[in-house]
């Protein structure tokens, strides 16, 4: 937990900070508008945050907006398909993405990079040639209204998207937190040979991971579709899975797999939106954009990194002492 | 006699809270073969940290060739002619043998451009090889070594900077018993011509067979020095233990029961052509020794369903049972403490009690959410029951000591129902206190009525704890011993594939 508090002091001395020099950070509109594109970051985070927990990555995440969003457009208007269905067949498309790409990384032991990258790669093609590179876009807004309600309303002003990842957040909390499935992914990131020599299916849990980051990349897609209300197949989503990286190593994932926290993957998608949305407030040129951003991880993981080889050197000097007073786990046992 | 070599005198280490090192004094001579002991912790790294240049000691003076030095760095030791061949090998696998030798040192040609004359390089690597009887060239890649060779390499490196005095750190703990015994004439040859070498191991045989003088360290103080005549198991084991450490040998406290598991012409991946018939019973420590490589990893591999099995059956109490994967084998009942503990045996930034139910963990579980209650129940139980010592069951596993870690590798197989445990090499690396400990609990589980094979490569522990044994020799079963027909030369004459000699069997 030390972590998450440390990510939240962070993004609430940041967003004094910018407070302090423009109050304008704090009206409404803007606070509505960054919760909303919190919500709509934090979904497919969450699901980056599951492959990076294996040891692995997912770069595809992007480019699948791309392809689920062109086609989930096209249902809803070139095809006139019922919106529940369009949703479902756009959910089920993510999953099997995912499944695909976990399938090749678990059973063709392929490099989760190598087998993501080609994935960013082939559905960006897919989407512009499926499109002749040209948008998808709504007619007049009419189409799905009750889908749109739900993906670009709000309750009581409060974004849908920002509770729908709230209530997100919850269930994957517990899935990660307190469920067999992900105790099972913490062992497998860790070390996947004692997972297996312990009985755990290491290449399911590692597929479920990327089947998720799947299926919530495709609900990220319908969410984003309403919020831009067109698709142009060969920038839609561009970088989008580099926020999700960013936003789950600053929030305490580790690449090298094992480590990380629901709450710290939202903390992280937080903190980038209010330094992308500082940047506009206080009149930094857009174009810096990215380095701000870039600044402000690496500093953040350095910190971090720091922190920690102190704090192991901390323990090891404590460790050894303990080791040095013979313990007590045995003689307690022995005496009851 | 003639003036030290190395000679260390008072050397003290204090870590925040730990006395490492205390007041150790001690000297060695050229041509001397010094044999270092001591459980585990007892500070015998620290020493050897201290004497590599790694860390500076707390007081105490190190005294090389006449020069007094209070501390040395990695630098110094090398260049005052302080080599090590390390437990844990430190080799480039990516590259050669040469270049391994030569690192850091490479000759070099073409002026600023400083490229590696690598024609140099070999030819000063060759003779080394040659003196210490190398099957291989320079050329060779590393990773194609075995551990011997590779350890071959390591003594080469040393040679290579005319060390004077070469420290072995458990040299022999991955080597099979023919290997062993070419290193042992390997020391031997190096002695005679001068060098001196301490030789640090928990395989006291070893320390009997080359070792001229043999000082003892327990918890960082110099508790005992044996000469040459003195050297004898049990006096080394008084020192260690500071007790004497009774036999091995715990007999079942009834006969083996009927009933067990049976392999029946079992065919591994690493022996395509070879069957294995072999049977263990309820309530028995079958002993599986043989050399390294003759195929008793693989089959305890094949038995616990993480290779696949090629041919024949595995047999629980008369009914054939399918293993396709370690699932299945711990459906079955049938657990695999493995060789490799820190890789295979645990999850090392996992907590104890994470270890414990890894396996288990639908047990532990409603609705696919885990009972952290439930958990800790269990992890409390079986770490009070094996002894663990650990400030307490939320402890990450990197942080204990070898035995600690295979006591939580066990637990995590005694908190289910095992049938049969496949120990694999169960106290490579672990202290001998410890090691009785394992021994005990090995006798336990097989008193419980759990089936036990062991796979050991440690004579005295094959020969010391089994009720029978098997071994094995290029990936068949090559005889059976029963308890009166255990023998050192026994054992090894069916390891190299050899049969029992009549009179032997007929006794």
């Amino acid at each position: 937990m030390r972590k998450e508090l440390g990510l939240f002091l962070l993004l609430i001395a940041v967003s004094a900070i910018t407070a302090a020099i423009n109050p304008l950070f704090l009206s409404g509109v803007n606070l509505l508008d960054m919760a909303n594109l919190i919500g709509m970051f934090g979904v497919f985070s969450i699901g980056e945050g599951f492959a990076i927990i294996t040891g692995g990555i997912d770069l595809s995440i992007g480019s699948m907006f791309a392809l689920l969003g062109v086609v989930f457009v096209d249902l809803l208007t070139e095809y006139q398909v019922a919106w529940p269905l369009a949703l479902l067949a756009i959910v089920a498309g993510g999953v099997v993405l995912g499944a695909v790409q976990g399938f090749l990384i678990t059973r063709l032991k392929m490099q989760p990079f190598i087998v993501t990258l080609c994935g960013l790669l082939i559905y960006r093609g897919a989407a512009r040639y499926y499109t002749t590179d040209s948008s998808r876009g709504f007619g007049y807004g009419d189409e799905a209204d009750t889908l749109r309600t739900l993906a670009a309303g709000h309750v009581y002003g409060v974004p849908n998207t920002f509770i729908f990842l709230v209530v997100l957040a919850v269930v994957m909390g517990v899935l990660l937190h307190r469920s067999v499935y992900g105790r099972y992914l913490y062992a497998v990131g860790k070390n996947e040979e004692a997972a297996r020599f312990s009985g755990i299916r290491s290449n399911l849990v590692i597929a479920g991971a990327y089947v998720l980051s799947g299926g919530l990349a495709a609900i990220s897609t319908v969410l984003l579709v309403f919020y831009t209300n067109s698709v142009s197949p060969s920038s839609f989503g561009n970088f989008y899975e580099l926020y999700a990286i960013a936003a789950a190593v600053l929030g305490g994932c580790s690449l090298r797999g094992g480590e990380g926290s629901i709450l710290g993957i939202v903390l992280g998608t937080a903190l980038l939106q209010v330094l992308q949305n500082l940047v506009n407030i206080l009149g930094i040129p857009s174009s810096l954009n990215f380095a701000v951003m870039g600044t402000v991880i690496l500093l953040g993981v350095l910190a971090d990194q720091q922190l920690q080889a102190r704090r192991k050197l901390a323990a090891a000097a404590a460790g050894t002492a303990r080791a040095a007073a013979a313990p007590a786990l045995a003689h307690r046992g022995q005496q009851t | 006699m003639p003036e030290a070599l190395l000679e260390l005198a008072g050397i003290t280490k204090v870590y925040p809270g730990v006395i490492a090192l205390d007041d150790v004094s001690l000297s060695l001579h050229a041509g001397e073969v010094l044999g270092l002991i001591g459980e585990n912790g007892a500070g015998k790294s620290t020493l050897m940290k201290i004497l590599g240049g790694v860390i500076a000691p707390t007081a105490g003076a190190l005294r090389i060739g006449g020069q007094t030095h209070h501390a040395l760095t990695v630098a110094a030791a090398t260049r005052t002619g302080i080599a090590f061949v390390h437990q844990e090998l430190n080799l480039f696998e990516n590259l050669d043998v040469a270049a391994n030798i030569g690192i850091g040192r490479e000759p070099r040609i073409g002026g600023p451009l400083r490229l590696i004359d690598r024609r140099r390089l070999r030819q000063g690597v060759a003779p080394l090889l040659d003196r210490l009887g190398a099957d291989f060239g320079p050329d060779t890649p590393v990773a194609d070594l075995s551990i011997a060779q590779r350890q071959l390499v390591e003594i080469a490196k040393a040679l290579s900077i005319s060390a004077r005095v070469i420290i072995m750190d458990e040299p022999t703990s991955s080597l099979t018993i023919s290997e062993t015994e070419r290193l042992l004439a390997i020391v031997a040859d190096l002695r005679a011509h001068g060098v001196a070498i301490i030789y640090i191991t928990h395989r006291l045989g070893e320390i009997a067979q080359c070792a001229d003088r043999v000082v003892c360290l327990r918890d960082g103080r110099m508790v005992g020095e044996l000469p040459r005549a003195e050297i004898t198991h049990a006096a080394m084991i008084r020192l260690m233990i500071g007790r004497d450490l009774k036999s091995l040998y715990i007999p079942p406290r009834e006969a083996p029961r009927a009933g067990g598991c049976t392999l029946a012409g079992v065919v591994t991946t690493a022996f395509p052509d070879r069957r294995i018939e072999l049977s263990v019973r309820h309530g028995e420590i079958l002993g599986l020794a043989g050399l390294v490589g003759s195929g008793r990893t693989s089959l305890a591999r094949t038995v616990f369903g993480i290779d696949k099995l090629l041919g024949g059956e595995i047999r629980l109490d008369d009914r054939a049972v399918a293993i396709g994967s370690p699932r299945d084998a711990i459906r079955q009942g049938i657990y695999l403490v493995p060789e490799d503990r820190k890789r295979a045996g645990l999850v090392l930034d996992l907590s104890i009690r994470e270890n414990i139910t890894l396996a288990d963990l639908m047990h532990h579980a409603r609705l696919l959410l885990i009972d952290r209650g439930s958990e800790a129940k269990v992890a409390r139980a079986q770490a009070a029951s094996l002894s663990i010592k650990a400030p307490n069951i939320e402890t990450q596993a990197i942080t204990l000591s070898g035995g600690n870690q295979q006591k939580v590798v066990l637990a995590k197989w005694l908190s289910m129902q095992p049938r049969v445990v496949i120990f694999d090499e169960p106290t490579r690396g672990i202290d001998v206190g410890a090691k009785t400990e394992i021994y005990a609990l090995m006798r336990g589980l097989a008193d419980r009525g759990v089936a036990i094979v062991m796979i050991s490569s440690d004579m005295e522990e094959v020969i010391g704890v089994s009720d029978r044994i098997a071994v094995m020799h290029e990936g068949r079963v090559s005889g059976l011993l029963e308890r009166d027909q255990f023998t050192e030369y026994n054992v090894l004459r069916l390891a190299i594939g050899q049969t029992l000699e009549p009179t032997e069997s007929a006794a």
